[in-house]
């Protein structure tokens, strides 16, 4: 599937240029997460809901018609396709609350995305005189600068919204935890990349090698998501909510790969900029393995606890070991913990920033630097994030009723989880493996040699002697330095009876799940940390005896904080259209007869112009 | 391959027989500044072993995951010091990832710390937890920039290339950038080992405590593999601080010689660093928890201005 090519034409089905498929390895390798993560996704489905079952698979079949497109019409088609069934599934959960908003966002969000990719191809069509894709990229050569700078910027705002890019992302913390899981799973897993493949097209493929300033764009992106997509994660208290805000952090990541690879592309090192795609490739497909796990089960403890909010979670490690043991095994792959697939491919990307000392440019060293310290910041509150969602949502005592009485998932539910959580264990343990089929990929994609596997089958070189990389080692070793404690306690005779008893707690008679951390609490360091983002608002009420304000009736704390974006970003931008449109408003009356007239009077103004 | 092995394993046991008595050390250090007679430098040892012999109780709130815990630590410790160049500047595990899979190691342990911290449903150790990983967080970032201003002059991110590198050109060591991502390295060991003035490992007052918050519910033998962990983290961490930016008489290879004289400029260096935290430890007092990321923020900017050093001054 990487490495054959083929193309399908069928004219007469679409108009103006007719249906187009072509395959190539990039193509290939998208079409793989499609169907890799449709798998389990499906199975899951069997046993989750019978609701959306006639957009589920037109989605499925608009997300595998996406990569393959060869020409605008057949592309658009089914980027909308992908997007109007997507929507269907969003509203399909009406039980939901919010439902309906969310669709209602994503709806907007979507079109302003397929607007800018319309005016871009359109642009690029008119400009090169062909609809075909093929021939984009000899025609780029020959289109002066600021024609590539405006169809690159235009595209890229349509791709980067669908990718749930910052400042672009607000549909998809609302629309993604909405849908049913599997198709968050879907969404998150799979939908969010097509976005960044059409980055990758777009930027190396349509229009020729741009220059640098190209990928830097794409790196500062990545890292304003990277960072900002964790930050809020790390506070959300729906568990869903949390993931799909974690999904923009790795969206953030798979972009500083792709940026990093654009410098390196426009400076002329190919052997990096190959790296840097196989990074950026690589975590695309690791997020799509471990994000539609987590999905998954997140909804097996919305179906099996009832609830979503951490606040009243706990305990699930117990009552649901499957569900929690897969969550788990996400939270440790997504938080970049050998011996993990996550670990791998963050790995990979800190080897293709730190390598920026190969082009001696002061401004592109302190892109990188602040990019690497992106990084490394995201990763960091990604481990104090997924410690939360676990700890506080699976350990120590049930917060509600629901948690007391939550039951494990069914066998399907299970064997969805249980085929991610695998494919997790296995892109971590062998990288060797996967490397060089994804260094052909990027080396085609580049037109570049491919990068050399590594001097054996257990270990990964980059760059010389750079860096190595052997996780079969190090799962080996981690193994044995488990056994070793539990060896060396045995021969020295510890006493192996255990004594069971309640949690320390100062002397107090009743330790109850009151008494723990709460979700909000356990947030409270990063929040005061990053105040300026979240500027959080907290409200506290306290209702005390007339006769003493020692004695406290009724206490009641409320705390939010205020997502940047939508107010500096979109409430001025939404005002704007309110207003325009409240000034248009004049001029509609509701009668047929004053519209004709409009008609005829734009008719031959357009007469008279042209 | 069985040399790979064999020095894996002499590593391990260096690392995991000499780090008590590290701890021991700095903790008989500063007993010695304020004027107390204070333990032995054996007494963790001693304290090891009463641990190991005591019974273990196991709050009923928890899940195996309190119990796994502390096997994880040990082990990501164990490994950790596979990959750092103690004895010489070839660590066996050296092949199997650079400083990059050394911090990850470490941040494995805290992942697992903290939500055992967590499991037994104390407010204690959800506090603990909850500090631990916001201080982890903010102290990657200082770590990585570090990395990068010492790798874009020794042009590899393997840690033992990079201790050769420097020990072969001591030029490289009299830079600016190089004093300047030491220190901001020092502060991150300060913070990553729960050393004053980020945590107190000497104190139970719950308003400050991080670290000894979260191992609070633990006993017996559990709590002896997380205290000797947390030693072994603090000598790995001091290993690395002396033989990445001070790698002199650190052997290439391991002769029979070149192993003793290595043993012994380690332990020099070793002492030397103990005697410099325990004058740190008696001069400052802990910091408000919430003045922590202001010095975080400062090691940051060092390691930014390394990197500017390094890029600038060529």
């Amino acid at each position: 599937m990487l490495g054959h090519a083929w193309a399908l034409e069928v004219p007469w089905l679409v108009p103006l240029a007719g249906l187009s498929l072509r395959m190539d390895p990039l193509a290939g390798f998208f079409l793989l997460l499609v169907g890799a993560t449709a798998v389990p996704a499906s199975i899951y489905a069997m046993g989750y809901t019978r609701r959306g079952l006639g957009a589920y698979p037109a989605f499925l079949l608009s997300m595998a018609v996406v990569p393959l497109a060869a020409n605008v019409l057949t592309f658009l088609l089914a980027w909308e396709g992908m997007a109007l069934a997507s929507y269907a599934l969003v509203l399909s959960a009406h039980d939901e609350r919010d439902a309906s908003r969310a669709a209602w966002i994503y709806a907007v969000m979507t079109h302003a995305g397929l607007a800018c990719l319309l005016a871009g191809m359109l642009l690029m069509a008119g400009w090169t005189g062909s609809l075909r894709f093929a021939d984009w990229s000899a025609a780029a050569a020959g289109l002066g600068a600021p024609a590539r700078n405006a169809v690159f910027v235009l595209l890229a705002l349509g791709f980067a919204s669908k990718a749930g890019v910052m400042p672009l992302h607000v549909w998809l913390p609302v629309a993604h935890p909405a849908a049913p899981s599997h198709v968050s799973a879907l969404m998150s897993g799979v939908m969010i990349k097509l976005g960044v493949m059409g980055l990758l097209r777009a930027g190396t493929d349509w229009l020729g090698v741009g220059p640098p300033w190209w990928g830097v764009a794409l790196m500062l992106a990545g890292t304003a998501s990277a960072v900002g997509g964790v930050l809020y994660a790390v506070v959300e208290r729906d568990l869903k909510r949390l993931l799909a805000f974690s999904s923009i952090d790795n969206v953030g990541i798979i972009l500083m790969g792709v940026g990093a690879g654009m410098v390196f592309h426009a400076s002329g090192l190919g052997a990096l900029a190959v790296l840097a795609l196989v990074a950026a490739l690589y975590h695309a497909a690791n997020h799509a393995a471990f994000k539609a796990l987590l999905f998954l089960a997140a909804g097996a403890v919305a179906r099996g606890a009832g609830t979503r909010d951490l606040e009243a979670l706990g305990g699930l490690a117990k009552r649901m070991p499957w569900t929690g043991a897969a969550f788990l095994l996400g939270s440790l792959a997504i938080a970049a913990l050998p011996p993990l697939n996550g670990f791998v491919s963050e790995w990979l990307t800190f080897q293709v920033l730190l390598q920026t000392m190969r082009i001696p440019r002061l401004e592109l060293s302190l892109v990188f630097a602040l990019a690497i310290a992106g990084l490394a910041l995201a990763a960091g509150l990604a481990v104090a994030c997924f410690v939360r969602a676990f700890g506080i949502g699976f350990l120590a005592l049930p917060r509600s009723d629901a948690a007391a009485q939550a039951r494990e998932v069914g066998g399907a539910m299970r064997a969805a989880m249980v085929l991610l959580a695998a494919l997790c264990l296995g892109l971590g343990l062998g990288p060797t493996v996967v490397l060089p089929h994804l260094g052909a990929v990027a080396a085609q994609r580049l037109g570049t040699g491919a990068p050399l596997p590594g001097p054996d089958a257990f270990t990964v070189t980059v760059s010389g002697d750079f860096a190595t990389l052997s996780m079969p080692v190090i799962a080996l070793a981690l193994t044995f330095g488990l056994a070793l404690p539990a060896v060396l306690l045995r021969i020295m005779g510890a006493p192996r009876n255990m004594r069971r008893y309640e949690t320390w707690g100062c002397g107090r008679l009743l330790q109850t799940a009151r008494m723990e951390y709460t979700a909000i609490a356990f947030a409270s360091p990063v929040r005061r940390i990053f105040d300026f983002l979240y500027r959080p608002q907290t409200r506290l009420e306290v209702e005390a005896h007339p006769g003493s304000r020692f004695f406290v009736r009724r206490m009641a704390y409320g705390h939010s904080t205020r997502a940047l974006a939508e107010d500096w970003l979109y409430a001025p931008v939404l005002g704007a259209l309110r207003l325009g449109a409240a000034r248009v408003r004049a001029i509609q009356s509701g009668r047929i007869n004053l519209y004709l007239l409009y008609v005829l009077a734009t008719l031959i103004v357009f007469l008279v112009l042209a | 391959m069985t040399g790979a092995i064999v020095g894996a394993l002499l590593q391990a046991l260096v690392v995991a027989v000499a780090s008590p008595l590290l701890l021991g050390l700095v903790r008989t250090l500063k007993a010695r500044l304020v004027g107390r007679r204070g333990p032995d430098p054996w007494q963790p040892y001693a304290d090891l072993a009463k641990l190991c012999r005591k019974e273990v109780v196991i709050s009923t709130a928890t899940s195996w995951i309190f119990r796994f815990t502390p096997f994880v630590l040990v082990a990501t410790m164990l490994v950790a010091a596979g990959v750092v160049p103690v004895l010489g500047t070839r660590p066996a595990l050296s092949f199997a990832g650079g400083i990059i899979l050394l911090m990850s190691l470490f941040m494995l342990g805290t992942f697992f710390l903290a939500l055992a911290g967590l499991d037994s449903g104390s407010a204690f150790g959800g506090m603990g937890s909850s500090r631990e990983v916001a201080v982890a967080a903010l102290a990657e970032p200082t770590v990585m920039l570090a990395v990068f201003a010492l790798v874009i002059r020794t042009g590899t991110t393997n840690l033992g290339g990079v201790a050769e590198r420097i020990g072969n050109e001591p030029a490289l060591a009299a830079h600016p950038g190089h004093l300047l991502a030491f220190v901001a390295f020092f502060i991150v060991m300060l913070a990553e080992t729960g050393r004053l003035p980020v945590d107190n490992p000497a104190t139970h007052l719950e308003l400050t405590m991080i670290h000894e918050a979260m191992i609070l519910e633990y006993s017996g033998p559990y709590l002896a593999m997380v205290e000797w962990a947390s030693a072994m983290k603090l000598f790995l961490f001091m290993t690395l601080l002396t033989n990445l930016f001070a790698p002199w008489w650190v052997p290439a290879d391991l002769g029979a010689y070149a192993l003793l004289l290595g043993l012994l400029a380690l332990a020099g260096k070793l002492v030397l660093l103990a005697a410099a935290l325990a004058v740190l430890e008696t001069a400052v007092a802990k910091l408000r928890l919430f003045r922590v990321p202001e010095l975080l923020a400062g090691s940051f900017a060092l390691a930014l201005l390394s990197v500017a050093a390094v890029v600038l001054l060529k």
